[in-house]
């Protein structure tokens, strides 16, 4: 069963970087940074983070109290972004509540709501009576309160494959419309700060004391941030950039470092090229990874030095919101998409002097041109990865 | 719309019922199960430093994964896998929880990378040097039925075969009274493109006013009922039997995933 292209009818993004597509699309432009220092939890580790604004002030709505948490407050900032609830109830009403299914990613979900419990645990040692809501402490969280959100009631699934899961759920969306269990899909992800990735990555001697600096030669390793992105993916539109094609891989290497030569980066590269009908000449612009951690920029400058002719435009926006996990898949598929529709590539905010092994692919710079076809590239733990290839609305 | 695949291979693990030939045996009343809980399983695909300090998520997924490629006679390397598991590793959780509100500078960085959802996938891959890619999903009370949907709809859009891992373990310290799930379980199928002489499963979804899934009813079912992953077992109880039966399960609030065997 061949893969036909599929239109994306709405998208949205929150980061620390702006709530919704024109501040995002504004600080990409006026290379505005949304990191700041750690201010997050008792006793900030001495790092820079890409924090969303005002979260702790806006509890759910009263009907979504049960799934209060930060992980959903922040889906919640992202859904109501760009009017995209009301695209995908627009949607709902087009093909049924049943036909429109949800494949959401994440990392570490709502998480934080269970590390809040131990914290403030009974003298039996139980959650306290506000945190005792079971939908909040298991993966699902997200995806069943998207679902709910948006009144839909098909197939609703949570995607956790670290780095990489808000850019997997385009491809599984992908094969839900293919086969005809769904006529579109919301696809999307949402990973808040917490203390598990903050300590956990600082326990891995992973992330820079200042402001990261993506592919510089003297990068210090990454800054965590927190997004939400959705994206509406539809068999039958008649406008909207295009999602052309998707490859997936796994390097079978180490569960925290990527392979040397980027041995599974390249297969999910060639995979992606291969579905989209698309040569590496044909691709104008490029969002990588690009985490500024030493193992992933160096191997991913090789790769996009091997692959991809001088005149592709490739850069890491991680320097503009941080290294958002679960949501960055997302994040850059809409940063694409962005690039697709407003001719704006953006450099690498941050990098001063590049790496040697960077080729002329790599940009610090801003350009704007017109585009028409951006991959984006999402890399993560236990070695998973994910190509997304967009094309320009034509 | 109608997914077929076949199904090559099947694999299962609980305490009480450590492996398919005795679930088997115990589902069609055949045998009872045994009295003394087995040890969970080694995961020998592991290097032997790896072994003892590995996870209950990745020595029990490991285990059945293996046992669906040996029943099917793949090679597990050239095999697509998705990953499911209701809760994914809660005792991993816990310790992250507990050292947060305590000592959060002293988490142990191997059990950070072994807290993600995706590491009995990445041990997997790792383990078997499969290039192929995984998935791992949740999908709550859901998620035997969502991750079986993924894995049908890979093998019918890609036509190659996909192993399917479910897993879920016993679950520890405060976090077990929201996210519940006892005992130590895994199971495995592995799907392929139709062909003659082999059994096959037809996925068809199907809306509901009020859902209405297929229980299990053999002896085995009150040795995985307190697991998370239990809503999977109405479809071993009639993959143990030869004639062909159909499981209905549930895909989400009000969609049935109905699974004819053949």
């Amino acid at each position: 069963m061949q893969s036909r292209p599929l239109r994306i009818t709405a998208y949205t993004l929150c980061s620390a970087a702006g709530d919704g597509r024109a501040a995002t699309l504004a600080a990409l432009r006026e290379r505005r940074s949304g990191l700041t220092r750690n201010d997050f939890g008792p006793t900030p580790i001495a790092t820079w983070i890409g924090r969303v604004a005002g979260l702790e002030q806006q509890p759910l709505p009263e009907q979504f109290a049960e799934w209060d948490c930060r992980n959903n407050r922040l889906a919640w900032r992202g859904l109501l972004a760009d009017g995209f609830i009301q695209a995908a109830e627009a949607a709902r009403d087009r093909y049924g509540a049943d036909r429109v299914a949800v494949v959401v990613g994440t990392s570490t979900s709502s998480i934080g709501a269970s590390e809040e419990a131990y914290t403030r645990l009974d003298a039996d040692g139980r959650y306290p009576a506000d945190l005792r809501r079971p939908i909040i402490h298991t993966p699902h969280s997200l995806g069943d309160f998207v679902q709910q959100v948006l009144g839909l009631t098909g197939v609703s699934v949570t995607v956790a494959t670290a780095c990489s899961s808000s850019a997997k759920v385009f491809a599984q969306a992908e094969r839900l419309i293919r086969t005809g269990i769904a006529d579109a899909a919301v696809v999307g992800g949402v990973d808040s700060l917490c203390g598990s990735v903050l300590f956990g990555f600082n326990s891995l001697e992973l992330v820079s004391a200042e402001p990261c600096r993506p592919f510089d030669v003297e990068r210090k390793g990454i800054n965590l941030g927190e997004a939400a992105g959705f994206a509406l993916l539809e068999k039958q539109a008649v406008r909207g950039p295009w999602l052309l094609g998707y490859g997936e891989s796994n390097d079978a290497h180490h569960m925290s470092t990527p392979h040397p030569e980027g041995l599974g980066a390249r297969l999910a590269l060639t995979d992606a090229l291969r579905r989209a009908e698309l040569q590496p000449s044909h691709i104008d612009y490029i969002n990588l990874h690009g985490t500024a951690s030493q193992k992933n920029d160096e191997v991913e400058a090789k790769v996009v030095a091997d692959m991809f002719p001088a005149s592709t435009f490739a850069s890491s926006t991680k320097g503009w919101m941080g290294h958002t996990l679960g949501a960055a898949g997302i994040v850059e598929a809409a940063i694409s998409l962005l690039a697709l529709d407003h001719q704006l590539l953006p450099g690498t905010l941050n990098a001063q002097t590049l790496d040697p092994a960077c080729g002329p692919q790599i940009q610090r710079e801003n350009a704007e041109r017109k585009i028409r076809c951006a991959l984006s590239f999402s890399f993560g733990f236990g070695g998973s990865n994910c190509v997304l290839v967009f094309g320009a609305d034509r | 719309m109608t997914l077929r695949v076949a199904i090559e291979g099947v694999s299962f693990w609980a305490s009480r019922l450590p492996g398919w030939d005795i679930a088997q045996a115990v589902i069609r009343g055949e045998q009872a199960p045994p009295e003394a809980p087995s040890a969970r399983p080694a995961p020998t695909l592991l290097a032997p430093t790896e072994r003892r300090r590995a996870p209950d998520t990745v020595a029990v997924a490991l285990e059945v994964a293996g046992r669906a490629c040996e029943a099917s006679g793949r090679k597990p390397s050239d095999l697509p896998s998705v990953f499911a598991s209701t809760h994914g590793d809660t005792a991993i959780s816990d310790y992250m929880c507990a050292t947060l509100a305590g000592t959060p500078t002293l988490i142990s960085p191997i059990k950070f990378h072994n807290s993600v959802h995706n590491a009995a996938a990445g041990y997997w891959s790792i383990g078997t040097g499969s290039l192929a890619p995984y998935t791992a999903i949740s999908a709550s009370q859901y998620t035997f039925a969502a991750g079986l949907l993924e894995a049908a709809t890979q093998v019918v859009c890609e036509h190659r075969p996909v192993l399917y891992v479910v897993f879920d373990i016993e679950s520890k310290g405060p976090l077990a009274t929201v996210a519940a799930s006892r005992g130590l379980f895994g199971a495995a199928l592995v799907l392929a493109p139709p062909a003659q002489q082999q059994r096959t499963l037809i996925l068809t979804t199907e809306t509901v006013s009020s859902l209405d899934p297929t229980v299990a009813r053999s002896a085995a079912a009150p040795l995985v009922a307190d697991n998370a992953m239990a809503p999977c077992l109405p479809l071993f109880e009639v993959l143990a039997y030869s004639s062909p039966r159909t499981v209905r399960m549930c895909l989400s609030r009000s969609t049935a995933l109905n699974v004819q065997v053949n």
